[in-house]
C-alpha cells in the first residue's frame, strides 16, 4: 500500500486570484511582510501497487488526466509505502 | 421493560446525581416532570433527546404562549403554521410554499457555513412539503462596518450564501441589509425562500401515518457535526468561549441540488407511497422522526444499526442529535418502499429503511441489539412552555415624548451623508455575487422594492419582500411590529401585488430578561394587529432568542418576509422612472416623524425618544389607491419610502435611469428625511392627469416631473438647491464598497 | 431541428436552455448525461451550473460523463455543440475547446449584465446578429479565460474569438467571452444567452443567437 501527497498549484505565469485575496487579508491583519501566497490544493491518495515505480507512473498519470488542468495547473507529489490501511 | 444501560456510559443514575441534564441544558424541574412522568430515571440516551427536544430551538417552550396568539386562517391558507412550512392558495389549483428560519449563531461563529447550511435548511423545509423551491432572500443584519472583523463576518455570509444559493440554482432575488452596532457580536441571518406546487393534492406533510409504514433515511451520510446544535442556538454567546464553534456544521449544496430534484419526482410520480417528508434539521434525526409521529398520532420505532454513518463509533446520542447536513427523512407505504428507494438510488443518493410507523405511540430505538430509548412520544415532544414575565422596559418609561428636530444647515450636505450610510446606499456589491436570474423566471431583480418572480405558464407572478426596522421595534416594540408589515406591504404593494401572507423570523435577546420578554410579546401583538387589517395570515415562522453577548441584547428584530400575488404580469411596476416630462406625485402626508429615524441617528449618534405614530387607516387607504391606480394603468412606476424618507426615495427612483427630477414641495428641509409611514411616490404621464387626481383626491399631491437632466432640482418651503447627478450616484452606488475595502 | 441539453449532475440552467430553444420552436430534449448515444441529435447544448459541485475543477469531473464520448463524435461530424458557462468549463476541459477558464480575477461570483462586442459576425452562431455589440446576463466564478500565447495567436488568425467583453469582469485575457472551435461548430461562451429571450425578463439580446443557429441549419431564412 502506498500512501501518496500530492501538491497541485497554478503554474507560475497564472494569476491565483484566491491568492491575492488571502495576501490582501494577511496584510490588512499587518502582517505586511507576507509577499505572496499561493493558494492550491492537496490530495491524500492511498493505492494499491507492485511497486514504488509502478504507482509513481500511475500516479503520475491520474494526476495530468484528472487532478490538474494541463494548461494552467501543476503538480508534485510525495510517495510513501505504508503498512495497512489504518480508516 | 429492560433498558440497555450503555456500559461505557454514565448510568440513569449518575445522569441525575452528576446533573448531566443541566449540561445539555435542562432545568431541575423539567428532569423532575421527565421522571415523573416516566415513573423511572432516564438513561443517558433518553435524557439526550429530551434534552434536544425540549430546547427552546426545539420546542419553542418559552416563546410558545406568544407564538399561539399569531392569526393564521383565511380563505388562502391551506397550510399554517407547525408544517415544514406554510401553504397559501394562488388559484387554477396551484399552491405558494414559504417560510424563514434564522441562521445566526452559526453564522456568528463560521459565517460562511453558518449562512450555507442556513440557505439549504431552509430549502428543504420547502421541497419536503413536495414543492419545487423558485426564490431565495435574506434578511442580514450587522454591526457598523468599520473593523476587519465585522468585514470579514459580511464577506462570510455573503459568500456563504453566493456558495450555496448559486450552486444549487435557486436564485437569490432580494432581501434587505441594515447596520447598526446593536448587532455587534450578534447579526442576523435570517433566510426565506418561497416554493410552487403546480397541484394542491400533493402537498406533502410531516406526519407519519400507518402502521408498519417505512421510516426511510435519505441523503448524506451522518457525522458527528453540530451535535447540540438545537441546545447550542438557545443559550447566550459569551465572547470568551471559542470552544462553542463544535457546532458547525459544512454543508455540501451538490448533495442538496440531488436530494432535491429526487424528492420533488418522488412526490410527483408517487404521491400515494410518500406518505410524509421531513427535513432534518435541528436535532437531526430525533426531531424530524418524532415530530412526523406525534402529529400523525403514532409511534416510531427505529434501528440506529441502519443510519448510514460516515464516522465510525458513534453513540445512540450522537447518530440522533448530528445535524449533517442534506438529510431527509420519509415515511413510506409498507410495500412501495422499493420504488422510492430506486429512484433515489439512480440519482447516486442512499436511501435506507431505518424504521417503522407504530401504533402505539412510543418512541424507541434501538442500537446493536437492545432497545437504547422506550419514550411516550408525546412527553418527548411537547415541552412544558413557560409565559414567563414581562416588563415594560426602562428607556421606554423613561423616553422623551417629543420628536427630535434635526438640524438642517445646508441640506445638500446632509443628504449627500446620509445616501452614503450603509444601510441606505446601493445593496448591489452584496447582491452582485447572487444568481439573481437562474431558472429565467425572475422579473424584477435585486435593487427593487420587492422582487417579481413569474410562474411560468400563467400570467401571475409573485411579489417578494423581507422587512424591519429594529430600530423602531426598540423604540415601540407594538408600533415597530405593525410598521415592519406595513413597510413589507408597501414594498409588495409597490410592484403591482396584493399582499397574501407573512412568515416571520423573531430575532430577540434572552426571554428571561422581562424587557426582551415585552418586546416579544409586543411586537407580535403589533404584527398580529396589522397582519388581521392587511388579510395576510402569518402561516409560518421561526424563533431566534437569546441574541446577546456579555448581556447586551440586539434590538428586538421581528423580520417579516411578504408573499404577494400578481394576477397579470403585465402589469409589474417597478421603482425607476421611465419618461422625461411624466408627473411626480407624493401619495400620504409627511409629518415630523424623526425618532428612530436614519436622520436622527445620523446627526445623534444614537436613536431615542417616542417612536412616532403609526397611522393604520392611511397605511391601508395608500396602499389600496397604489394597487387600483396599477390596475387602472395608470402608473409608470412606484416607490414605497421608508428609511431616510421622502429625498432618498426620490434619489432612488433615477438612479439607475437616465432621468432626474424637478420637485417642488410644500415641507421643511427636515421633513425631506422624515419617516412618516403609509406613504409612496408614483409617476404617471401628463395625459392621465386628470383620471389619476380624479381617482386619488387629496391622498396625492403633485411633487414635480421626470426631467432628462443631469441634475436634480429640489424647492422646499426654506430652500432651493441642486444635486449633481453623477456626485450623487457614485456616492449612493460606491459607499459600501469603499467601507469594505 | 432537434437538440439535446445535457443534464450533468448539478446543472442548474438545463431547464432555462429547454426553455429557449422550446421558444423558438426546437424540439428540444433534456438528455441524462449517462446516456452514450445523442446520433439523433442536430445540436447539443451543455447547460450551465455546476456539474459534480464543481469540487475538483468546474467542469472537471463532467468531461468523463458518457454522452461526452457522444459530443465529441457530434463535434467530429460537424454538428452544433454549444456550451454555455459550466458547459464551456466542460468543453474546454474535454479538450474540444483551446484554452481553460480560471477562477475570476477578483475572486467571487458576480451576477450581472455585461455589454459584448461582436468580434466575428460570421460565425454559425452570429450570421443573424446584425449588430456589433449584446447586452448578455453573466453568472459566474470561473469565467476568466486563459490560453497560451501560441493558441491565443490562432484563435485571432482563425476568426475563432466570437464574442469579447466590452467591460472585462474577470479577468478573461484579450477580453474574450466565447470562442468556437477551428472547424466553427463548437462554440464556448460564459454569458447566458438562454437568460435573455423573453421581453417579460427585460432583455432580449439573446434571441439573434438563437435565430443564428436556425437559420444556419436551414430552419429560418
Amino acid at each position: 500500500m502506498f500512501l501518496a501527497k500530492i501538491y497541485v498549484t497554478y503554474k507560475p505565469s497564472i494569476l491565483d486570484p484566491q491568492g491575492e485575496v488571502i495576501k490582501s487579508a494577511l496584510h490588512r491583519l499587518d502582517y505586511t511582510d507576507v509577499n505572496s501566497v499561493m493558494q492550491g490544493k492537496y490530495f491524500e491518495i492511498k493505492l494499491e501497487a507492485k511497486d514504488q515505480r509502478t504507482a509513481a507512473k500511475e500516479i503520475e498519470e491520474f494526476s495530468d488526466e484528472l487532478l490538474i488542468n494541463v494548461n494552467m495547473e501543476t503538480f508534485t507529489y510525495k510517495l510513501s509505502e505504508i503498512s495497512s490501511v489504518e480508516e | 421493560m429492560s433498558i440497555a444501560a450503555n456500559p461505557q456510559l454514565k448510568s440513569a443514575e449518575e445522569v441525575k446525581s452528576e446533573r448531566i441534564y443541566a449540561q445539555w441544558g435542562l432545568t431541575d424541574q423539567e428532569f423532575k416532570i421527565i421522571e415523573n412522568e416516566m415513573g423511572r430515571l432516564p438513561n443517558y440516551t433518553e435524557t439526550g433527546l429530551f434534552s434536544a427536544m425540549w430546547s427552546e430551538h426545539a420546542s419553542y417552550k418559552k416563546s410558545k404562549p406568544i407564538l399561539k396568539t399569531f392569526w393564521s386562517k383565511n380563505e388562502r391558507v391551506l397550510q399554517g403554521p407547525g408544517e415544514g412550512a406554510g401553504i397559501l392558495d394562488i388559484g387554477d389549483g396551484q399552491a405558494v410554499v414559504f417560510k424563514a428560519e434564522s441562521h445566526n449563531h452559526p453564522s456568528q461563529v463560521e459565517p460562511y457555513q453558518g449562512a450555507a447550511t442556513g440557505v439549504g435548511g431552509i430549502l428543504r423545509d420547502i421541497f419536503s412539503m413536495g414543492a419545487q423551491p423558485i426564490a431565495v432572500l435574506d434578511s442580514l443584519r450587522f454591526s457598523e462596518i468599520k473593523n476587519e472583523q465585522t468585514k470579514s463576518l459580511i464577506d462570510g455570509v455573503i459568500d456563504g450564501i453566493a456558495g450555496y444559493g448559486n450552486a444549487i440554482g435557486i436564485p437569490t432575488v432580494g432581501g434587505d441589509v441594515a447596520f447598526d452596532d446593536a448587532y455587534e457580536g450578534n447579526l442576523l441571518c435570517n433566510v426565506m425562500s418561497i416554493g410552487l406546487l403546480d397541484h394542491q393534492d400533493t402537498i406533502k406533510v410531516g406526519q407519519a401515518h400507518g402502521k408498519d409504514n417505512s421510516v426511510i433515511y435519505v441523503g448524506a451520510k451522518t457525522g458527528r457535526d453540530g451535535i447540540n446544535g438545537a441546545t447550542f442556538a438557545s443559550t447566550e454567546f459569551s465572547s470568551q468561549e471559542e470552544s462553542q464553534r463544535s457546532a458547525v456544521q459544512v454543508g455540501d449544496p451538490f448533495m442538496e441540488k440531488l436530494v432535491m430534484d429526487a424528492t420533488i419526482k418522488a412526490v410527483r410520480e408517487m404521491p400515494e407511497a410518500v406518505i410524509a417528508i421531513q427535513d432534518m434539521g435541528a436535532a437531526g434525526i430525533l426531531s424530524s422522526s418524532s415530530e412526523m409521529g406525534e402529529k400523525g398520532g403514532s409511534g416510531i420505532w427505529l434501528d440506529l444499526d441502519k443510519v448510514p454513518v460516515r464516522e465510525k463509533g458513534m453513540i445512540p446520542y450522537e447518530l440522533m442529535l448530528s445535524e449533517s447536513q442534506e438529510r431527509m427523512l420519509l415515511v413510506v407505504a409498507q410495500g412501495r418502499e422499493k420504488g422510492v428507494i430506486d429512484l433515489y438510488r439512480d440519482a447516486g443518493l442512499d436511501a435506507v429503511v431505518i424504521g417503522k410507523v407504530t401504533d402505539d405511540s412510543r418512541y424507541r430505538l434501538s442500537f446493536q441489539g437492545e432497545t437504547v430509548a422506550d419514550l411516550d412520544i408525546k412527553l418527548l415532544t411537547k415541552a412544558p412552555s413557560y409565559k414567563l414575565p414581562s416588563k415594560l422596559p426602562v428607556h421606554i418609561k423613561k423616553a422623551s415624548q417629543q420628536q427630535y428636530q434635526p438640524k438642517i444647515s445646508n441640506p445638500l450636505q446632509i443628504i449627500m451623508q446620509i445616501l452614503s450610510q450603509p444601510t441606505i446606499s446601493s445593496k448591489k456589491f452584496f447582491y452582485r455575487h447572487f444568481d439573481s436570474m437562474v431558472r429565467t423566471d425572475t422579473v424584477v431583480k435585486p435593487g427593487g422594492d420587492a422582487a417579481v418572480i413569474r410562474i411560468r405558464g400563467t400570467k401571475k407572478a409573485l411579489s417578494l419582500t423581507t422587512d424591519v426596522n429594529g430600530r423602531y421595534v426598540y423604540l415601540d416594540p407594538y408600533r415597530g411590529g405593525q410598521m415592519a408589515i406595513a413597510e413589507a406591504a408597501r414594498n409588495v404593494v409597490s410592484t403591482g401585488a396584493l399582499p397574501i401572507g407573512i412568515t416571520d423570523c423573531l430575532n430577540f435577546g434572552n426571554p428571561d430578561n422581562q424587557e426582551v420578554y415585552y418586546e416579544l410579546e409586543q411586537s407580535v401583538a403589533g404584527i398580529n394587529n396589522f397582519a388581521k387589517q392587511l388579510n395576510t395570515p402569518v402561516v409560518s415562522g421561526n424563533v431566534s432568542l437569546y441574541n446577546e453577548t456579555d448581556n447586551r441584547a440586539i434590538y428586538p428584530t421581528p423580520m417579516i418576509g411578504m408573499v404577494g400575488l400578481i394576477r397579470d404580469n403585465r402589469k409589474i411596476t417597478t421603482i425607476n422612472f421611465k419618461k422625461n416630462g411624466d408627473l411626480i406625485y407624493l401619495i400620504g402626508s409627511t409629518g415630523n416623524d424623526f425618532n428612530g429615524s436614519e436622520i436622527q441617528k445620523l446627526q445623534t449618534g444614537k436613536i431615542s425618544g417616542k417612536l412616532f405614530d403609526f397611522d393604520a387607516d392611511a397605511e391601508l387607504n395608500n396602499q389600496k389607491l397604489i394597487l387600483t391606480a396599477i390596475e387602472a394603468g395608470l402608473l409608470k412606476s412606484a416607490h414605497d419610502l421608508s428609511e431616510g424618507g421622502l429625498i432618498v426615495a426620490l434619489l432612488e427612483s433615477a438612479f439607475e435611469t437616465s432621468f432626474a427630477f424637478d420637485a417642488n414641495l410644500k415641507l421643511d428641509d427636515a421633513q425631506l428625511f422624515a419617516e412618516t409611514n403609509g406613504r409612496f411616490i408614483v409617476t404617471v404621464e401628463p395625459e392621465k392627469e386628470p383620471v389619476f387626481e380624479k381617482m386619488a383626491g387629496d391622498q396625492a399631491e403633485l411633487i414635480g416631473r421626470v426631467t432628462d437632466r443631469n441634475h436634480f432640482q429640489i424647492k422646499t418651503d426654506q430652500s432651493s438647491f441642486s444635486i449633481d447627478k453623477e456626485e450623487a450616484t457614485k456616492t449612493w452606488k460606491n459607499s459600501i464598497a469603499n467601507l469594505m475595502e | 431541428m432537434k437538440a439535446a441539453v445535457l443534464d450533468f449532475p448539478g446543472s442548474n440552467c438545463d431547464f432555462d436552455m429547454y426553455y429557449a430553444l422550446i421558444d423558438f420552436g426546437i424540439d428540444a430534449k433534456i438528455i441524462d448525461a449517462r446516456q452514450s448515444n445523442l446520433d439523433d441529435y442536430d445540436a447539443i447544448f451543455l447547460p450551465g451550473g455546476f456539474s459534480y459541485g464543481d469540487y475538483l475543477r468546474a467542469g472537471a469531473i463532467a468531461r468523463f460523463a458518457p454522452a461526452m464520448e457522444a459530443v465529441k463524435k457530434a463535434a467530429d461530424q460537424g454538428r452544433f455543440v454549444v456550451g454555455i458557462c459550466n458547459g464551456f468549463q466542460i468543453l474546454t476541459e474535454a479538450g474540444l475547446l483551446p484554452g481553460a477558464l480560471r477562477m475570476n480575477a477578483k475572486a467571487g461570483f458576480i451576477c450581472d449584465q455585461v455589454l459584448l462586442n461582436v468580434e466575428n459576425d460570421n460565425s454559425l452562431f452570429t450570421k443573424n446578429l446584425y449588430r456589433q455589440q449584446l447586452l448578455l446576463p453573466i453568472a459566474h466564478a470561473g469565467g476568466n479565460y486563459y490560453a497560451d500565447q501560441e493558441t491565443l495567436t490562432k484563435l485571432h488568425a482563425n476568426r475563432q474569438i466570437i464574442f469579447t467583453y466590452q467591460d472585462n469582469p474577470n479577468g478573461s485575457i484579450d477580453d474574450i467571452a466565447g470562442i468556437v472551435n477551428e472547424k466553427g461548430n463548437v462554440f464556448g461562451v460564459m454569458p447566458h444567452p438562454e437568460r435573455a429571450v423573453d421581453p417579460l425578463l427585460g432583455n432580449i439580446d439573446g434571441r439573434p443567437f438563437f435565430e443564428s443557429i436556425l437559420q444556419t441549419s436551414g430552419v429560418l431564412n
